[in-house]
């Protein structure tokens, strides 16, 4: 049954994939300029180059070879070179990414941290003020334009008290050498004498821009696990549950929780888009180094061999992270495993 | 030895953060290093190849040295790493004395086995002379600069008769030869390391990968992030105070000045004059201003009509109120400009005015010319922020409203940096608003570049203005070294400008910067690029 189901959920990725590809294939054309040099990144191809290039990219045969052409290259990871620095479009976005993937990924932990316990005592203490608080908060939170809030974040926190800097991953002062891309295990691989020191920077350096994209997703992890928490509740398993003599702590905890988190799973699947697009205005403003600060830069460079990667990159993430939470969804949830079809 | 105290750390920092004010222990490395924040990315790290200041800030003065220097005070040649120098009565040769035991870095990709010798001195010049030198074409073979003051026809060629001896012949008397070579483009590379890339097959290394004498030795650049230099320890020199020297690359002006307020970064390029009053009340930041050799101009694209007509020229000049341009773009922190040249340049022309603003005037003299309604023209207006013209968009704004009055319908026209310069160099501008930086104190390194035949074929005379009596007039200030004699001529060249109008001359601004106040020793030149080697940090109070 179940690997039924996962094989439909592959099916269903594949044919996303190749719908992706087909477009950033087609934006080689419909992008200003010669499909060669926006396929390439090789601006002035010259004489000797360029039918070598015509051949390789089989620009004098149909589209469909073409294309097949493009995929056959994007998986032995040749993604045409940068027209900005004439490096390896691949090469840079491997440079870029765990920078993205580490905001990211610091923002989820906060907001799991902070979001799950609020929600549930929002859930609990319904009527009380402390859940009205909250929900308030929550609701406040989930409205806040995020650029706003991070400059808002920025006037306060940096320039009026003077508390935490600005931009970067960490003061440029500290030499850290790239090896994973990560900042925190570079800093500890980097055998610096002043690690310590490097390490509190570089956490100085996270506070602002991760509590910053934390706001929005932790707003929505409130506001599900508090609706999903009344809905369970109302559930006559947990009246059972509770008739049969089970404290509330317990009922709460193996009952509830766990049975209202599966709702929240799947919403964050849906959110993580948002979470990405937030990411990126976050990184914008934060001079953050990651992809989307490299992508922003590239649109305003009309750098289309960057964007085309960028996009491919970005768009397989987020199918990717769904269809992923989607089956993890399926194999937590034994009811909807019965309901492939549906 | 880091495992034991490995797990505490987070949970050390995060407490350390979550109690209001604590700082961190900063280490040496960290504690003596500078950060200065630039508003672009070097296009290489060899000033050779490039006009461009935010290059020059970056690599000229921190990377490298040139025969000599210039005394920003005084004005004066200063020995640099020639301890002295002869030049021959009919002035056709310049014989150059080496300073002995000046090393070049090393670093991780070179490690240099001899001292500075004048092989290296021959070397750094004949790639830019010699078109079929091995290196002549790495890095697509532009000089701009030396193009611009054609010394590929001015010098014959470079002897070396001792390894401490260096003679340049040229071809005929040029006075401005020693200022040509106290530039920040004409810097001394490493013959040794040339030759080392040349057997690796890695030439193009020579300006990614800089080898140089000066100050600072270079460790790495990210990209549009950052570039490292360390202190060089064997400097010829005052070796420098700071242990490191980081430039941070932030195009985005804001961003520059909240770094700034943050402590992120020390020295910040081009502060937004608009806010300059701001930030100087600030205890912890203080404002540096030098006036500075530069001019912000409006130039006609003289090889089009209706701008061939110097009526026209004249007439659209009176149309413009500077007055009202210098207040709102330059928030009076610029000098009015009369002339080309600045009044701090010994050749400047005291009594030339330009024509004063009276739209009525113009309008007629607009009809003389056979435009009694006017005509469409674009305003080209440069995309990026420089000392000269801080804000071009606004500036044009404004013009465009003025031109209106007398019938002229302004179109602005801006486009990225890149594009921009590749397109004015093609010629197709109408008017373009623009701006130069001097290199060395000497008048003709302004006319030059800016109005002569060969600064249109070289890509800087915006106003595509060739003119053989001017450029007789610019020879002939060449052929002397008497300075009461060249001044003469140079009069009769702004006389000559004032006259045909090839462009406007709008102001001179005032260089500015803000730095942190625990940052001493910057001194700022009037010409060229800045000059970190001699910045130190104060150490706060209580501290050992």
């Amino acid at each position: 049954m179940i690997w039924y189901y996962l094989i439909r959920r592959l099916f269903l990725l594949s044919f996303v994939f190749f719908a992706l590809t087909c477009f950033a294939f087609s934006l080689g054309y419909l992008f200003p300029g010669d499909p060669l040099v926006n396929f390439s990144g090789i601006s002035q191809p010259d004489d000797e180059l360029l039918p070598v290039l015509v051949q390789q990219y089989r620009l004098e045969q149909g589209y469909l070879q073409q294309y097949l052409a493009f995929l056959q290259r994007i998986l032995q990871g040749d993604w045409g070179l940068s027209l900005a620095s004439q490096q390896p479009v691949l090469h840079e976005i491997i440079r870029v990414f765990p920078a993205t993937l580490e905001l990211v990924s610091y923002a989820l932990f906060i907001s799991f941290v902070l979001g799950v316990p609020l929600g549930l005592i929002a859930a609990i203490k319904a009527n009380h003020w402390t859940g009205r608080a909250i929900s308030s908060i929550a609701l406040l939170g989930y409205s806040l334009p995020i650029f706003w809030w991070a400059l808002l974040m920025i006037m306060l926190f940096s320039i009026g008290l003077g508390w935490l800097p600005t931009s970067g991953r960490i003061s440029v002062l500290y030499e850290i050498p790239v090896t994973t891309g990560f900042m925190l295990p570079d800093i500890l691989m980097s055998g610096q004498t002043y690690w310590q020191a490097a390490l509190q920077d570089a956490i100085r350096h996270l506070w602002l821009p991760a509590f910053v994209l934390a706001t929005y997703p932790t707003t929505v992890m409130i506001r599900f696990t508090r609706d999903a928490m009344l809905s369970v509740w109302q559930q006559s398993y947990i009246k059972t549950a509770r008739a049969k003599g089970l404290s509330r702590s317990q009922v709460l905890y193996r009952h509830g929780l766990r049975n209202a988190m599966l709702p929240v799973l799947r919403q964050l699947g849906l959110q993580f888009s948002t979470l990405v697009t937030l990411a990126m205005i976050t990184e914008l403003i934060f001079s953050w180094p990651g992809i989307g600060l490299w992508l922003l830069d590239s649109i305003n460079q009309r750098n289309y061999p960057a964007i085309q990667g960028g996009l491919l990159v970005i768009s397989s993430l987020v199918i990717l992270v769904n269809i992923l939470l989607d089956i993890l969804y399926t194999l937590l949830n034994p009811l909807a495993r019965k309901q492939v079809h549906g | 030895m880091l495992k034991p105290s490995l797990k505490n750390a987070p949970l050390i920092s995060l407490l350390c953060w979550l109690g209001t004010g604590c700082q961190p222990e900063m280490p040496a490395e960290v504690r003596s290093g500078l950060v200065y924040c630039s508003e672009g990315a070097p296009e290489t790290f060899n000033p050779q190849l490039v006009t461009s200041g935010t290059t020059i800030d970056a690599t000229s003065r921190q990377l490298f040295d040139r025969l000599l220097d210039i005394d920003p005070i005084s004005g004066d040649f200063v020995p640099a790493l020639a301890t002295h120098w002869e030049v021959r009565e009919d002035g056709l040769s310049y014989t150059f004395y080496l300073r002995p035991e000046v090393q070049f870095h090393t670093t991780d990709y070179f490690t240099p086995s001899r001292p500075l010798q004048a092989s290296d001195v021959r070397f750094s010049f004949e790639r830019i002379m010699q078109t079929e030198h091995p290196f002549h074409r790495i890095g697509g073979g532009d000089y701009p600069y030396f193009q611009t003051v054609d010394w590929g026809n001015r010098v014959s060629r470079i002897a070396t008769p001792a390894e401490n001896q260096v003679v340049f012949y040229l071809r005929q008397r040029d006075s401005s030869f020693l200022s040509n070579l106290a530039t920040d483009f004409a810097v001394i590379h490493s013959a040794e390391y040339a030759e080392q890339l040349q057997q690796q097959h890695q030439p193009q290394r020579l300006d990614s990968h800089p080898i140089g004498t000066g100050p600072f030795r270079f460790r790495e650049y990210r990209k549009d992030g950052f570039i490292r230099y360390y202190r060089h320890n064997d400097y010829w020199g005052t070796p420098s105070q700071l242990e490191q020297l980081v430039i941070d690359i932030e195009p985005n002006n804001a961003k520059r000045m909240a770094r700034l307020l943050t402590h992120e970064c020390d020295i910040i390029a081009y502060p937004r004059m608009s806010e300059l009053e701001l930030i100087s009340q600030r205890p912890d930041i203080k404002v540096q201003q030098q006036s500075s050799l530069n001019v912000g101009f409006w130039a006609f694209n003289t090889s089009r009509p209706p701008f061939n007509d110097a009526r026209v020229r004249r007439a659209l000049a009176m149309a413009i109120n500077r007055d009202a341009i210098l207040q709102s773009v330059y928030f009076e922190q610029a000098q009015n400009a009369s002339t080309l040249l600045p009044p701090s340049s010994w050749g400047h022309h005291p009594e030339i005015a330009l024509p004063s603003y009276d739209p009525d005037a113009a309008r007629q003299l607009l009809s003389e010319a056979g435009f009694p309604y006017g005509f469409a023209m674009t305003i080209w207006a440069m995309p990026v922020q420089r000392l000269y013209n801080p804000n071009a968009t606004r500036m044009a704004e404004m013009m465009q409203a003025d031109l209106a009055r007398i019938g002229v319908r302004a179109t602005i026209v801006s486009l990225e940096w890149n594009a921009f310069r590749r397109q004015l160099r093609l010629g197709e501008h109408d008017s373009v608003l623009l701006g130069w930086n001097a290199d060395n104190t000497d008048p003709d390194n302004f006319f030059r570049p800016l109005l002569s035949c060969n600064g249109v074929e070289s890509g800087t005379n915006r106003a595509m203005w060739c003119d053989p009596a001017f450029d007789a007039l610019l020879g002939q200030a060449l052929l002397t070294d008497d300075r009461s004699i060249r001044r003469s001529y140079y009069w009769a060249a702004q006389e000559y400008l004032a006259e045909h109008l090839p462009l406007l001359p709008l102001a001179h601004g005032k260089r500015f910067q803000a730095i942190n106040a625990r940052v001493g020793g910057i001194t700022m030149n009037p010409y060229g690029g800045i000059d970190l080697s001699g910045a130190f940090l104060r150490q706060p109070e209580g501290a050992p």
